[in-house]
């Protein structure tokens, strides 16, 4: 019996290595879950049936696929089957990986909760009455219930750190351009990157280690220092910073701050030196200049949906009025939001007011970060200020929904790597710590995230699903 | 009365002969059957990105090289955001306010020479080609649908903005000569208006002749040759001054020049102000040409048109200089001064003569040395021959025309007598019939005559 509940990848792939399991076996044990549990839970759009000579895999549905529908979660790529592979999805593919199915997302990877799925939410496995967090929840519930050793997911300004936090997962949103962007669907191509969602941190590593790396079909990828799969159980000569801006940040809850001071703590015992420091105007600026930098450029990304190459396509009389059904009824609210938001900011007569300025305003996000990290190897806080929220609790408050990322958009906005793992329980739901390192410092974020695992011990099973 | 004088400015897109496009590996599908040059790039599928044509950035700066601007140390590409059907994305990767060449200017030789300056050059991406079918303009207004090829979008532009240096039609026609020579010496681009690898926008307004202010300016688009650019500008500085001169105000327009009545129309497409919406590409990064990189560009760079004319201006005055080099004609020229031919010879004969690509010249100097001995066939079919393998001048050379007075002396008389009225007429000083004479003589020497001693012979005897 296979215990996919329970089963990291890395086991998985040991089951099948010595033989103990094939990959079929430990494909239909995945499938089986998914049939008894996915029903509740949501995570998948749709399932894939082709087993690879490995273990399995489950990937966001904005990872185009080819001939394997890919919507982003939105109606206006209803039908909209790839006739090419990601870079990424040809990477797994290549190691022999198999294609469980595409995970629910945000439309378009914009949302905190996978509420804004046109194909409706996913549920936490924890709680099934909250939301598993957002754009990425249906790959991080996928991962937490055991319907998938691991999964891919997409991060913008939180969408793989704050699920996996709300999941009780290991998540990565590697340094922007480590990993391949070509053949995701774009929201914001300054923000976006693809990263791994794991039960452990060696999982993570080891994912990420195969997407990561130079792509010459995306001209923002750089070259990637060989990744080091995590051994050690301390923190010895580690320098860890603790911004207190983020530690003080208002709407962080009470058992949230708990966790993470415990947390903080254990990494002085496993021998870090830890200090405060400082990060006033990134804490304070970042959520605006997100706000301001992802809209801009989605709302030209999102400009290529016109109804005639691929996807949805409304009715007209003319072709006019065939692209302004196809907008009006393929886009859900919140892009059209974003879209609105992001011409207006580009607009000749508002783009030095606020496109230029929130650009000016990144690069000094990006110069605060590097004063910091000039002091310390990493830094921790936090991953999202609350615990997994009730389903429809802030799905009428875009602002109370955009501050759900407040702690994880600063480091995206700068282009850094954020490891979020579970540290704790919360009115018995999973608390995320974020661990935040300069430029190319995974192999940083593996090493510490592996041992405050192990010396932390949380239990990554939902409780109700033990 | 005022006088008044022409202000124009030219835009030029020059579209790059390079084997693939300018963000995806499909190559350019000039004539292909539509829509066999496609890709999830360059049609703009969910998640593609683009990567910058190597080669297409080297021409650009090689442009830029030419036009003496000055090459950035960093080159931002951006998009310009629009809708339409042939541009797939809603945004076409462009320049702007980081171009890749900036400044710069061409001298144009001349009788009267000029200077024009340059803005700027930058590289983009072509929109792909709508046809619209029915309505019989051939334009979206009035058509019964429009179809869209997608072959062309993406094919990399080069737009090169001039300073409104420009006073008249003649000097616009001449500069873009002088400048489409230069692109096509550069091997960059075939540089054909009627193909449409070049394309010209004009901005012209008028102003009272030595003032330097700028007035309000009108677009002029879709000219498809030289000519029409003229007759386009001479149009609109037509109407601007007619405007002024009865107290009216110019007002900012774009129209379209119809060449078959001489006239502008209001240019239907764009009512509404355009608000593009300019930002940096991210998907990608600066373009950062190394200096060895420029100084190679730079060192390759080929004899430009503007120095060959001036070159040959010496021996062949300006204005024949002129037509040899912007006819392409000058490295055949090259080849037979080089030979011994003497330079004006050797003018006449590349441009009398339909010299092939890649002539033996070596032997060519030989024909052109006995150019007039030979008969019209032996000269033309030695020049038609002149690119085969093993071509020969030898077989030729033998075949010269009849020079000999004394046999071609009846031949003129008899033509002479059998045309009395002709005869009068030219003595009546009809002197073009002279031309007449000489071409009855040929034919009855079956083209054999040496044409040259038929002229002397003729007029000496109609002077008589």
């Amino acid at each position: 019996m296979i215990d996919t509940l329970r089963l990291t990848a890395e086991e998985a792939n040991d089951l099948l290595t010595r033989g103990e399991a094939s990959s079929r076996e430990l494909f239909d044990a995945y499938r089986a879950a998914i049939d008894e549990r996915d029903g509740e839970l949501r995570c998948f759009l749709r399932l894939c049936d082709d087993v690879g000579e490995r273990i399995p895999i489950a990937l966001k549905d904005v990872i185009g696929t080819k001939g394997v529908e890919t919507t982003a979660g939105s109606k206006i790529l209803a039908g909209y089957v790839p006739v090419y592979d990601s870079t990424v999805a040809a990477r797994v593919k290549a190691r022999g990986l198999s294609l469980l199915g595409k995970t629910n997302t945000d439309e378009f990877a914009m949302g905190s909760s996978t509420e804004n799925s046109a194909f409706g939410p996913s549920r936490n496995p924890w709680d099934p009455t909250r939301v598993p967090g957002g754009s990425g929840g249906g790959s991080a519930a996928a991962v937490a219930a055991g319907l998938a050793p691991w999964a891919l997911g997409s991060d913008t300004g939180g969408s793989i750190k704050q699920p996996s936090a709300l999941c009780g997962n290991v998540g990565l949103r590697p340094t922007y351009g480590t990993v391949s962007r070509y053949g995701i669907v774009a929201f914001a191509s300054s923000l976006d990157q693809v990263g791994p969602v794991t039960k452990t941190v060696r999982d993570n590593a080891f994912l990420y280690s195969v997407v990561s790396g130079r792509d010459p079909a995306d001209s923002t990828t750089v070259d990637v220092p060989p990744v080091e799969l995590p051994e050690g159980e301390d923190l010895k000569g580690l320098r860890v910073g603790v911004p207190v801006e983020m530690r003080d940040a208002p709407g962080i809850e009470p058992g949230v701050a708990d966790a993470v001071a415990r947390a903080v703590a254990l990494c002085e015992e496993l021998g870090a030196e830890v200090e405060e420091c400082s990060l006033p105007r990134s804490v304070e600026y970042g959520l605006p200049c997100y706000y301001l930098i992802a809209p801009a450029e989605a709302s030209s990304n999102l400009a290529r949906y016109d109804g005639v190459r691929y996807g949805f396509r409304a009715a007209g009389d003319e072709l006019t009025a065939v692209y302004e059904r196809t907008r009006d009824e393929g886009f859900g609210d919140e892009p059209k939001r974003r879209i609105m938001l992001g011409t207006y900011a580009l607009s000749a007569g508002y783009y030095d007011a606020y496109y230029g300025k929130a650009q000016q305003v990144r690069t000094m996000i990006i110069r605060e970060h590097g004063e910091v990290f000039e002091r310390f190897d990493l830094i921790v806080s936090a991953t999202s200020p609350t615990v997994a929220f009730p389903i429809g609790a802030r799905a009428d408050d875009p602002l109370a929904m955009y501050a759900s990322d407040l702690l994880t958009i600063p480091s995206c906005v700068a282009g850094l790597p954020g490891l979020s793992i579970p540290c704790g329980l919360s009115e018995g739901l999973p608390v995320g710590l974020q661990l935040i390192g300069p430029q190319l410092a995974e192999n940083t974020l593996f090493r510490a995230g592996h041992a405050l695992e192990r010396a932390l011990e949380f239990d990554y099973v939902p409780e109700r699903l033990r | 009365m005022t006088q008044w004088e022409a202000v124009v400015g030219l835009e030029i897109h020059v579209q790059l002969k390079t084997r693939t496009k300018m963000f995806c590996r499909c190559e350019t599908g000039f004539g292909a059957p539509p829509n066999t040059h496609t890709c999830p790039v360059c049609l703009a599928h969910p998640g593609a990105l683009p990567v910058p044509n190597r080669k297409a950035v080297e021409w650009t700066i090689r442009l830029g090289l030419a036009l003496g601007s000055e090459i950035a140390e960093r080159a931002v590409f951006a998009r310009k955001n629009y809708f339409y059907p042939d541009n797939p994305k809603g945004y076409q990767i462009s320049q702007y306010d980081q171009p890749l060449c900036v400044g710069g200017s061409l001298a144009v030789p001349g009788v009267e020479p000029f200077e024009i300056g340059f803005v700027r050059a930058h590289l983009e991406e072509d929109a792909a080609k709508t046809v619209h079918v029915g309505g019989g303009t051939g334009r979206k207004i009035g058509a019964e649908r429009s179809l869209i090829d997608f072959n062309r979008g993406g094919t990399p532009l080069v737009e090169i903005v001039a300073q409104p240096d420009i006073r008249s039609a003649e000097q616009a026609e001449r500069f873009l000569q002088l400048l489409r020579q230069t692109i096509v010496a550069l091997g960059i681009s075939d540089a054909r208006m009627e193909e449409g690898t070049l394309r010209c926008d004009a901005n012209v307004s008028v102003r009272p002749a030595g003032s330097d202010e700028l007035r309000t300016r009108w677009e002029l688009k879709n000219m498809n040759s030289f000519r029409y650019i003229g007759r386009g500008i001479d149009a609109a500085v037509r109407a601007q001054v007619a405007l002024y001169e009865s107290g009216e105000e110019v007002e900012q327009h774009t129209y379209d020049y119809e060449p078959e009545t001489d006239t502008l129309t209001p240019h239907r497409s764009k009512e509404e102000a355009d608000d593009y919406r300019y930002f940096a590409e991210p998907d990608l990064v600066p373009v950062e040409p190394a200096a060895a990189l420029v100084e190679r560009l730079r060192a390759d760079l080929p004899l430009l048109p503007a120095d060959a004319i001036r070159a040959r201006a010496e021996a062949l005055g300006v204005e024949d200089a002129w037509a040899l080099v912007t006819t392409d004609r000058d490295p055949a020229y090259l080849g037979l001064v080089a030979g011994g031919v003497s330079e004006r010879e050797a003018y006449n004969f590349t441009m009398n003569q339909s010299i092939p690509a890649g002539a033996d010249l070596g032997e060519l100097v030989k024909v052109a040395k006995a150019a007039k001995e030979l008969t019209r066939e032996a000269l033309s079919g030695a020049v038609a021959a002149s690119a085969d393998a093993g071509f020969s001048a030898d077989a030729y050379l033998g075949q010269r025309a009849v020079s000999d007075t004394g046999e071609l002396e009846p031949l003129v008389d008899a033509v002479l007598a059998a045309h009395p009225g002709q005869v009068e007429a030219y003595r009546g000083g009809k002197d073009g019939l002279l031309g007449f004479f000489v071409g009855q003589v040929m034919k009855e020497t079956g083209g054999r005559a040496n044409p040259k001693v038929v002229n002397e012979l003729l007029r000496e005897k109609l002077a008589s």
